[in-house]
């Protein structure tokens, strides 16, 4: 098979229907076999403004957006002006009849989009599934599987709804058929994957906090973790699980704690500005160690920022968050796979812990589309570290909730588990739990605490390579900004140089000697990020000494690329520390 | 009677002040709960911050002594998961009214399954003497060296006004009225608010154990129906010669607890059912 790699970009104002069109070619993209990615770039507003939805399809995993397109879908005039210029030679336009399109434009469709959908589908709203089958011809895509597609997403609507989209995809192909003119370079063919989900980093971590058993989750809704909790809020009669909107994310964090003292697993989802209000809660997490993840998507800050951008922010406030001091663990997944993989073991990591631990995800992984592999459930491990059987407790004098012990882990029990009660305080306490203020066990009581950032400093994912094994440059990077930095190498390298990504599942405790044995001879480390202080390389500075020779930042709230991060280290890149 | 109300007691030493409104609470409390043939065990105290806040300190159950205004939340999180804890939120007129008031209103809509008392004495103890919401207005404090300029907070009206499914108000200096009202609180499935009058012998010295004595009466034993909202909004307005305590409301025709409302009414167990991944299969599988 060819290796193709084609983009489509779907235009419009908030309310247009981009997102229809393009959860439509994304879903039959999938179905034929092609690996997707696909973002969304969008408005804090719920009507009007420009918004875009870019879906790129190839014959070989992506990571990333390109920077040409083969498609563009215009539903307005902002689409046709702002991005008309980004298509490639012998890309192809398909536009809305109803846009005046100023300059006569080469290679365009005007589609009728309203009329057709109106006179095929009953509603001129179809007109977006119309489309969608004209995008769906110029691609020249096998329509049996863009009508089989289009069944599975609106089946759910009732039969006629499905067959009525079906009906103005066809519309849209014939139309695109017989008027288009010009001439497209794509030959959309039949990929390789096999049954493969289409799932966006939200969904992800929703289905792996699932897929952990977690029982419960409070959270407040803000841009862009709300989808996790949405998500899991849909499946309330389909698994044990509670879910609550609460008032503010200080009540959500605290009804968290209360769950899980009670037993049961369970996270908050939030962003920047919310977890700000919850970092109360998560000292008392630290404090009485309450096992408990935090989806931290993060987005530009200060303050509300850009509620609907992308950045990677919030690193070093995840870390260092809470007065006084106490252990925690701070994952970031890369890749919607990841994603899920990374909640189902964050559940573990605060259990077998007994602390808070963050998934740092962003608005570019939380809203985009990746196809992946659906997960085999059967290699999700739950761990959920050492609690006491009630004959055990029922053996005991008293039980002690924060027995101090060598690994800094004292076993757990429940209120209403045994006969005996569980004190879970956030004063400075005893072992059984009862406030203290002796000098002595104070020092005792966070040493232990503190023991457990050691035992957990012994399990940690180290750092992952990527690219050539024996590299001269190297890039650092974390979170969703692998992927640019991923498509960057490979980039390079096919010209022959020897490039690597060295890349943090896990930020914290952090794998500093893993690190540094990983950078061998490499010449140059550059830290890739999507911030403006290069949080990632102060963190490596503070913890090994070593220093990045540069930096890639951005904070323009958009998501970077592989053309960015090798014009920016072309450059010279830039030098934060 | 089964269980001892000894069994309440904890061999700790107590660090309220001599004359504290706390001890008689405590022991009404202890006494209650015993009567009502409820062991330490099956009871979760979750109490906040201030002299209130440390009931879970002072008496024997199972205890989350949690941060300043959020008893409520962790409240409503625990008891939504483990069905068979009898709750006690408990904290103090700073806590709940200052702190806490958004989740105080977040958790009486929500008809959270448990018994909420606030020790109500007018006044910032642990803090040393500074005003509260409930202080009265030109009350000389440390923080309102001219007088407080602010009326004081009427819980009651304010719990009221959410048509909250019980609310009473009781004294500390009337252990039997108490004992009666916190016994039929705990009875209540869905959220039973208590704001309990008490004197800081410390720190106010205008709201004194006399001067509460002097003006309260019991309503219900006047002829009050708890049933009839009207008439308790009518009463919650009295303050000053007179101050009215027993059960103003007792909704008749109550709404589902949360834990109904959130579970469904299916009253499934969220913490005793295994963890099986496989259970999401369907879930994962609609996105293929």
């Amino acid at each position: 098979m060819e290796v193709h790699d084609y983009s489509v970009k779907v235009g419009g104002e908030a309310g247009q229907g981009i997102n229809t069109i393009a959860s439509i070619l994304s879903r039959s993209f999938a179905d034929q076999g092609l690996y997707l990615f696909a973002y969304q770039d969008y408005y804090s507003r719920v009507r009007g403004g420009h918004n875009f939805y870019q879906v790129r399809t190839a014959s070989f995993p992506v990571y990333s957006f390109s920077d040409k397109l083969e498609v563009l879908v215009a539903l307005d005039k902002a689409s046709l002006d702002l991005h008309a210029g980004e298509l490639n030679p012998g890309g192809v336009v398909i536009y809305d009849q109803k846009i005046e399109a100023a300059n006569s434009l080469p290679n365009a469709l005007p589609l009728p989009m309203e009329e057709l959908g109106k006179e095929h589908g009953g509603k001129a709203v179809m007109g977006n599934t119309v489309a969608a089958g004209a995008a769906w011809q110029v691609l020249d895509g096998d329509h049996k599987i863009l009508e089989n597609s289009l069944k599975r997403l609106f089946q759910k609507k009732g039969s006629a709804i499905a067959e009525a989209n079906i009906r103005a995809a066809r519309a849209g192909a014939e139309y695109a058929r017989d008027n288009f003119s010009g001439r497209c370079s794509c030959q959309l063919q039949k990929g390789s994957l096999n049954k493969s989900l289409v799932l966006t980093g939200n969904e992800a971590l929703a289905l792996g906090s699932l897929a952990a058993g977690c029982r419960f989750i409070s959270s407040y809704p803000m841009t862009p973790a709300s989808g996790v909790m949405q998500y899991m809020a849909r499946q309330i009669d389909r698994l044990p699980l509670a879910f609550e909107q609460a008032e503010d994310e200080i009540a959500a964090i605290h009804m968290s704690i209360g769950a899980a003292n009670a037993g049961a697993r369970a996270m908050i989802a939030t962003s920047g500005g919310g977890f700000s209000l919850m970092v109360e809660g998560l000292s008392l997490a630290g404090m009485n160690e309450t096992p408990l993840v935090i989806v931290l998507g993060q987005r530009p800050g200060p303050a509300t920022g850009m509620a609907t951008r992308t950045e990677q922010g919030d690193l070093l406030f995840a870390l260092h968050a809470g007065s006084g001091e106490f252990p925690r663990a701070i994952f970031a997944p890369r890749t919607v796979e990841e994603a899920f993989w990374t909640a189902a073991h964050a559940f573990n990591v605060a259990e077998k812990y007994q602390v808070p631990v963050f998934i740092l995800s962003d608005q570019h992984l939380a809203d985009s589309y990746y196809t992946v592999e659906p997960f085999n459930l059967n290699k999700v491990v739950i761990d959920r570290g050492e609690i006491l059987p009630e004959e055990l407790l029922e053996q005991m004098e008293t039980y002690h909730r924060y027995k101090i012990t060598d690994s800094g882990i004292s076993p757990r029990a429940f209120p209403g588990q045994s006969r005996k009660c569980v004190m879970v305080p956030g004063n400075e306490h005893t072992e059984n739990g009862y406030s203290t203020e002796d000098p002595e066990l104070r020092t005792r009581m966070q040493d232990k605490r503190m023991r457990k950032h050691k035992t957990l400093a012994g399990k940690i994912k180290p750092p992952e390579s990527y690219g050539d094994n024996n590299p001269h440059t190297i890039l650092l990077t974390w979170g969703s900004s692998f992927g640019a930095c991923r498509e960057a190498v490979d980039k390079v390298n096919r010209q022959g140089e020897k490039w690597q990504v060295l890349s943090f599942p896990q930020l914290w405790p952090f794998p500093g000697e893993e690190a540094m044995e990983m950078f061998g001879k490499a010449t140059r480390i550059v830290s890739v990020e999507m911030n403006s202080t290069g949080q990632l390389g102060r963190l490596l500075r503070v913890e090994t000494g070593k220093q990045p020779d540069m930096a890639v930042l951005k904070y323009d709230g958009r998501p970077m690329n592989a053309t960015y991060v090798l014009t920016e280290i072309e450059n010279g890149g830039v030098f934060p520390w | 009677m089964v269980v001892n109300v000894k069994e309440y007691n904890l061999d700790r030493e107590i660090t309220w002040c001599p004359g504290c409104g706390n001890f008689a609470i405590m022991d009404v409390l202890k006494k209650t709960l015993a009567g009502m043939d409820l062991s330490p065990e099956q009871i979760l105290v979750v109490a906040g911050i201030g002299q209130a806040g440390k009931m879970g300190q002072h008496m024997k159950a199972n205890t989350l002594h949690v941060l300043h205004g959020r008893l409520l939340p962790v409240a409503t999180g625990a008891g939504l998961v483990n069905k068979n804890l009898e709750i006690l939120a408990i904290g103090g007129d700073g806590d709940g009214y200052a702190e806490g008031g958004n989740h105080l209103i977040h958790a009486a809509r929500r008809n959270v399954d448990l018994t909420y008392m606030v020790h109500n004495n007018m006044i910032y103890g642990l803090t040393k003497g500074q005003a509260s919401p409930t202080s009265e207005e030109a009350i000389k404090t440390p923080t309102t060296p001219r007088g407080n300029p602010l009326q004081g907070l009427n819980p009651i009206s304010l719990l009221l006004g959410l048509k909250a499914n019980f609310v009473a108000r009781s004294f500390a200096g009337d252990n039997e009225q108490l004992r009666t009202i916190l016994e039929q609180a705990i009875k209540k499935p869905g959220f039973a608010f208590i704001d309990i009058l008490q004197q800081c012998p410390s720190f106010n010295k205008i709201n004194t154990f006399k001067w509460f004595k002097e003006r309260v009466y019991d309503i219900n034993t006047a002829g009050h129906d708890p049933s009839d909202l009207q008439q308790a909004f009518n009463l919650a307005q009295e303050w000053g010669e007179k101050i009215p305590t027993g059960i103003f409301y007792n909704n008749p025709d109550p709404r589902p607890t949360f834990r109904e409302a959130v579970l469904g009414g299916k009253n499934k167990s969220v913490t005793g059912s295994p963890i099986n991944p496989l259970d999401i299969k369907d879930i994962m599988e609609a996105h293929l």
